[in-house]
Order: structure tokens, then C-alpha cells, then sequence
């Protein structure tokens, strides 16, 4: 296989992941130029629905990066993340994607190179399973009607 | 409540074999509130969807909609203008819902999404219970307020049978006997003497089993003459 | 256990027939005269095979007054208890017809109670019926159109006006049917069964039949109050009492089937019975197993005798009825009476 450098969405909270992406920014600690960071203040935040559409739209893997286990500014948002992210993987499944192609890593502000070593760590995995077999191309997406 | 959830995914894509696009039509009333068939739900089901068929190498667009409530026909009117192009209707209402589109746009092949289960109670986040199978004739005031005809597996009336076991039924592990509950709630209130009243046979005609139910009230109800 | 006390509750005074004019069965007769009676079980066979069902019967005659023919007993599909008693008729033991709520809505309970009538089957057990999860056909739609105490309530009326449910006239007069309920004194709320006893009298039962019983200490104290309601002069009380197989279905009982309670005391005596057989010797242990229970069955029997508001017992011994005789003889009740009109 050719050099495949998978497209990979992070959802990142504002309160960890990010500021410890910016930190390797900072410190300059290289990851894949591939990877799209979408900050998000909790991951709390970040449901089916979004993770799916970024796949849909062709991304190869999307993680969701937290705060450390009982951390969580609002206080259950990271552990209603991962509760999301194991049921999604099912779906995954359903849909004919391979669960793998999404995770939840926890990571605090202050962890700059673990967030690296995670990043790397899923982007590792994404490249073995290969790019997405969705052409990224089938959206169709009309949002009509009164709510 | 109507408590309804989804039917599994690869139920939902053979019924649509043979369509190339769809119209997913969710509701903003019952089904939100209990997570089947809200503006979230729609557009999980429809990206799992087209994400499905593209894999199969068939692919089925599906485009999203969601009206207020389904079960009424001015909140799906402004669907028809665009409906031209779609090879069904893939409608994530209830029971109630899935008709009315069906019967507003006749020409239209229109889909079930969802199973609808009952009428219920949301016991705790994620957790729905039934309440009432609309037996036409509440006994609520005499069963201290919890329904038996849909609450006891036997629909009695006239106490716990003798399956009930530590307040649990004997049907299923995890469901309350409603009558176990019954005899206490009498009890507290003090009206423990109506247990041992033998409720007569109950006239079933005003339930489902009086045949296809309609309720007219002619002080709300529109004269003909006015219609017009 | 509920810390609620339920208030105090004397059976109301009835104006109902004397015994002996309410029907014309052997049971009633034995029952009008105050004897102690007992009654048996026979589950029709899951087929049509005729000769089953006068097999089992022809072990049970001359050492029951009348046995049950169950109907679709645990919600699984068998030959019908009205036919299954009819065969059984004509083997000499008295039918008691069982018939449940689940399966029959009141144009088909009254229908099959004219002709079971009609064909000279004259005792009849409301239950409302296992429920169909449990049984061969989960799928299946149930009814429960009446609850079992206006099932009994129905029949009652149907004899005592000669009324169809509906209030119509029933062609000929009313059905002369000796009506019965089942009781469960071990199910829960445990306070409410004496009750739930006093209410099927007064729906309209003639006796019950109860559960298993093999807790005699609860049984007495949930006698006691039966007794004390004043519900013994109204409903013949029948015991449920069986003989256990083995150790392992005493704890089978015990642990897994609900609303049965069998004491420790029970279980170990059980256990004991095979003490010193060899593990290996399966015939000599199952034979030593049965041979207790049978033992502990007829000293039930003979303590049953001696507790106040008892009308008789009723020998369970499913697919062991050939246990039911040594049982009744031994328990000194052989021969049977019979009490012709
Ligand atoms: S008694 Fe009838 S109307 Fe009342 S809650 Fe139950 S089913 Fe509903
Ligand atoms: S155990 Fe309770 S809820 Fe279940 S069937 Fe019996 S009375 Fe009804």
C-alpha cells in the first residue's frame, strides 16, 4: 500500500484534550498533519450523530478525547462520552464499519505527549484497517419541515 | 406518553429495497421525548442508512425531515410540496403518525421505522414503563391508582393471583406484581375493605374489543354547514 | 413482607343452598356429609391417545373420590380436560374439570360448561391459568376476558339463577356444577391469602384446592386465620399435598418454582434417605428417595386430619399415579366411600 494517511476527526474538550493538543503544538511534539481537532466544551457534547456525519463524509477514524476519569468539569460528560462511544461501536457494526474505527481516550490539560502517544496510537490502528470504505460522497442531507 | 423504539436496521433497509431515495420523516412529540424518533434520531438512522446501502453497494438517499407532530395533518402539509422526488416515506412517528402520512398522501408508499409499544411512563433516563392499554373504562380509582389491565400480566381485578412472590410477578424477574402494589397503596389509604368487593365481570365493548373505536364530541366538533 | 396491618374480616353470612342440594356428584355428597375426602390429579396426555388418559385413571380408581383433569396445565398444549374427564368417566373416577382463564373467554367457558355438562361432568376448577410465557406457545394471544373469582362467580350464578352471564336464560335451568377455586397459602403478600381465600367464597366457591403444601408450620398458622374469618364454614378446604421424588426436586421446589416454600427439616430428610448408597446405584437411590416421600406424604396427611377447617387432601403425584394408592392406604384412608344418591 502507498503512503495512506488516514483522515481522522478528533473531538476534543476544551477543558483537556485540547489545551494538551496545544501543548504539543507548543512543544512542538509532531503528530499526523491528517488529524482535524473540533473543540468541543465537554465531551458531553459530542453525540452519535456528529461522529457518524464525519464518517459519512469520509473520515477513516474519529476519537473522542476527554478529561481523566472523574475529572470532568461537568461533572458526568466524559463517562456519558464513552457510555455514547461503546454503543456507537455497536452501530458501527450494524451499519458494516469496523467498531474500530472509533474510540474514547482520556487525557488531561497537562498531558501534551500522551495526547500524542494516543493520537499516534489510533492513528496506528486506522491505517491497518485501511481507509474507510465509504466514498464519503453518499450525503444528501436536507433538513426541512418545521421543528 | 407513546413509547415507541426503533426496528433493527436491517429490518428498515429491506423494507426500502427497491427505493433509491427517501423522504425519513421524524415527529417532535412522543417519540422525541422517549429518543426513538426525534430530529436526533432521524438523522442517526438516516446516515446509518445511507452509510448501510452505499456499503451494500446500493445506495438509498435519504433525506431528513421532522414535523411537530405527526399524528396531525396541518403539521405535515408543508412535506408535500417536495415529496415528488421521493420513492417512500420512511416515517419514525408512531403507530399514529406512520397512518396519517399514509392516509394525507395516498400516493406515497409510506414506511414504519419504529415499533410502537404503549402508552407509558419514563421510570428512569433510558427507561420506560407502561401505563394504560385505553381499556375505555378507568378503574384507577378503584386499584389505588395503578392500572391492572395493564400492569398485571392476567389483566385480574380482583387482587393478586398466586404467582405474585415478593412483590415480583411471576411472569417476568423484573416487573413489579401491579397487584402486590395495589394491596398496599389500599392499605395506606385506608380503603382495604374494596379489595374484598368481587369486581363484576368487566364490559369489554368499550375496549379494543368492542371493535374500532372512535370518540365524537359534537360540542367541539365543527357543523357540517361551517366546514365549508 | 408488608409492615401494613390489614383490618380484621369476618366471612359474611351466606345464603347459599345447603351442600348436598348444590350438586350431585360423589365429590358433594362426600363433602355434604363431612367427610374427609381425597381427590387426585391426572395431566391429559400431549396427544390424542385415548388409552393414556384410562391408564392413569385406572391407577387412581378406588383410591381418590375424583380427580383433577388439568387444563393446558403450565401453559402447555394437551388433550382437552373436558374430554380427558369424560374418558376418564367412563373408567369409574369421578372428573373434576379444571379450566382456565387464559384460554377461554366467557362464550367459550359457557359454551364447553353446557357441554361438559351435557356429557354428565358435574365439577369444575376455576384458575386463571399459568401464563403463556412459560409454556410451548409464548406466542401465543391470552385472554383473561374474566379473573378467576368472576369465573366463579359466573358459574355460580349460572346454577343458583340459571342465568348466562349476560343475564339471558339458560335453556333447561341452571347447571348443577360443583364449583372450586385454587388457593395458594405460601404466595405473596403472604397476609392477603387468607383473605383471597374468604373472597373466592364469596364469589361463589364451593371448596378449594391449594398448592403444594409441604411447610406445615406456615400452613397452620395461614389456617388459622382461614378459620378465624369463619371462611371453613363457607369453602371445603382441600390440601395440596404430594409425595417429592428426590432430594434434588425438593430444592428444585424450594429454590426455583414460585410461591412454594419446602423447610430445610423436609429437604434434609430427603437427602438422608439415601445415605450409605452408593452414588452409582442410581435405581437403589431413586427407590430409597421415593420410598421417604411417600412416607413423608402420608404423615402429612395424617397431621392434615388433625388441623380444624380441613375437608380432605388432594394427592398430587404427576406422572407417579401409581404412587397415590400405597399413599392412601397407608394414610388410613382406604377404602373410599362411595355415597350413592
Ligand atoms: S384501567 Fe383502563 S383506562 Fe385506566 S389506566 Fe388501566 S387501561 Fe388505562
Ligand atoms: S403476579 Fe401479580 S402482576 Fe403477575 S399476574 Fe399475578 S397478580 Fe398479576
Amino acid at each position: 500500500m502507498t503512503s495512506f494517511e488516514p483522515e481522522i476527526v478528533a473531538f476534543c474538550c476544551r477543558h483537556c484534550a485540547y489545551s494538551a493538543a496545544d501543548l504539543a503544538g507548543g512543544g512542538r511534539i509532531s503528530y499526523s498533519p491528517s488529524v482535524k481537532i473540533v473543540e468541543l466544551p465537554c465531551t458531553g457534547r459530542a453525540n452519535a450523530l456528529e461522529i457518524l456525519h464525519a464518517m459519512e463524509k469520509g473520515a477513516d477514524g474519529v476519537v473522542v478525547a476527554g478529561c481523566l476519569p472523574g475529572t470532568c468539569h461537568y461533572i458526568k460528560g466524559n463517562t456519558q462520552a464513552k457510555h455514547r462511544v461503546t454503543h456507537l461501536r455497536e452501530l458501527l457494526k450494524t451499519i458494516g464499519l469496523e467498531e474500530h474505527r472509533t474510540r474514547m481516550v482520556n487525557i488531561s490539560a497537562a498531558m501534551g505527549a500522551q495526547f500524542v502517544v494516543e493520537i499516534t496510537n489510533f492513528v496506528e490502528t486506522i491505517k491497518e484497517l485501511g481507509p474507510s470504505p465509504l466514498s464519503g460522497e453518499t450525503s444528501n442531507t436536507r433538513t426541512e419541515g418545521q421543528s | 406518553m407513546i413509547v415507541a423504539e426503533q426496528k433493527p436496521l436491517n429490518e428498515i433497509k429491506s423494507m426500502l429495497k427497491g427505493c433509491k431515495k427517501v423522504l425519513a420523516v421524524g415527529c417532535g412529540t412522543c417519540v422525541t421525548v422517549c429518543f426513538a424518533g426525534g430530529r436526533q434520531e432521524v438523522g442517526v438512522l438516516s446516515a446509518s442508512l445511507r452509510m448501510s446501502t452505499d456499503l451494500d453497494g446500493d445506495v438509498v438517499n435519504v433525506d431528513e425531515a421532522i414535523v411537530q407532530r405527526q399524528c396531525e395533518a396541518e403539521y405535515n402539509a408543508p412535506l408535500e410540496a417536495g415529496l415528488d422526488e421521493y420513492d417512500a416515506i420512511l416515517s419514525l412517528g408512531c403507530g399514529v403518525g406512520v397512518q396519517s402520512l399514509a392516509q394525507q398522501f395516498p400516493e406515497k408508499r409510506v414506511l414504519p421505522a419504529l415499533n410502537t409499544k404503549f402508552m407509558g411512563y419514563p421510570a428512569e433516563h433510558g427507561v420506560w414503563e407502561e401505563r394504560c392499554q385505553g381499556c375505555g373504562n378507568c378503574v384507577l380509582h378503584l386499584t389505588g391508582g395503578i392500572c391492572p389491565v395493564s400492569r398485571c400480566a392476567k389483566s385480574l381485578f380482583n387482587g393478586p393471583c398466586g404467582g405474585s412472590q415478593a412483590g415480583i410477578c411471576e411472569v417476568d424477574a423484573t416487573t413489579e406484581c401491579a397487584w402486590h402494589l395495589i394491596c398496599e397503596n389500599q392499605l395506606k389509604l385506608g380503603l382495604f375493605d374494596e379489595m374484598m368487593e368481587v369486581q363484576p365481570a368487566k364490559d369489554w365493548s368499550s375496549a379494543r374489543d368492542g371493535g374500532h373505536r372512535r370518540i365524537i364530541r359534537e360540542d367541539v366538533r365543527i357543523p357540517d354547514e361551517e366546514k365549508a | 413482607m408488608s409492615t401494613m396491618k390489614y383490618p380484621a374480616f369476618t366471612m359474611p353470612e351466606s345464603n347459599a343452598r345447603p351442600m348436598s342440594e348444590r350438586c350431585d356428584s360423589n365429590l358433594t355428597r362426600l363433602l355434604a356429609a363431612d367427610e374427609f375426602v381425597v381427590t387426585g390429579e391426572l395431566g391429559p396426555p400431549k396427544g390424542h391417545d385415548a388409552e393414556e388418559v384410562r391408564k392413569k385413571a385406572r391407577m387412581l380408581l378406588g383410591s381418590v373420590d375424583a380427580a383433577n383433569v388439568t387444563d393446558n396445565q403450565a401453559a402447555v398444549v394437551r388433550m382437552s380436560s373436558i374430554a380427558a374427564g369424560l374418558i376418564m368417566m367412563n373408567e369409574g373416577v369421578e372428573p373434576i374439570i379444571q379450566m382456565t382463564c387464559r384460554d377461554r373467554n366467557r362464550l367459550a367457558m359457557q359454551a364447553d360448561l353446557l357441554g361438559a355438562y351435557a356429557l354428565g361432568i358435574r365439577n369444575l376448577l376455576c384458575l386463571s391459568g399459568d401464563h403463556q410465557s412459560h409454556g410451548n406457545h409464548p406466542g401465543a394471544k391470552n385472554v383473561h376476558d374474566l379473573d378467576s373469582m368472576q369465573f366463579l362467580r359466573m358459574v355460580s350464578d349460572m346454577r343458583e339463577e340459571g342465568k348466562f352471564q349476560c343475564g339471558e336464560e339458560i335453556s333447561g335451568g341452571g347447571l348443577q356444577l360443583l364449583v372450586g377455586g385454587a388457593a395458594n397459602p405460601f404466595a405473596d403478600p403472604a397476609e392477603w391469602r387468607p383473605y383471597r381465600l374468604a373472597k373466592k367464597g364469596i364469589a361463589g366457591a364451593d371448596f378449594v384446592q391449594t398448592q403444594l403444601v409441604y411447610d406445615m408450620e406456615c400452613f397452620r398458622e395461614y389456617m388459622k386465620r382461614v378459620v378465624d374469618m369463619g371462611v371453613a364454614e363457607q369453602v371445603k378446604i382441600i390440601v395440596g399435598v404430594g409425595p417429592l421424588k428426590s432430594a434434588g426436586m425438593a430444592k428444585f421446589m424450594r429454590d426455583r418454582i414460585p410461591g412454594m416454600t419446602v423447610p430445610d427439616a423436609t429437604i434434609e430428610r430427603m437427602a438422608g434417605a439415601v445415605a450409605g448408597i452408593d452414588t452409582e446405584k442410581k435405581a437403589e437411590r431413586s427407590a430409597a428417595w421415593k420410598a421417604e416421600g411417600i412416607k413423608i406424604c402420608i404423615e402429612q396427611i395424617q397431621e392434615m386430619r388433625e388441623i380444624e377447617g380441613i375437608a380432605g387432601v388432594h394427592i398430587m403425584a404427576i406422572e407417579w399415579e401409581e404412587a397415590v394408592k400405597p399413599i392412601a392406604e397407608a394414610a388410613g384412608l382406604l377404602p373410599r366411600p362411595i355415597m350413592e344418591v
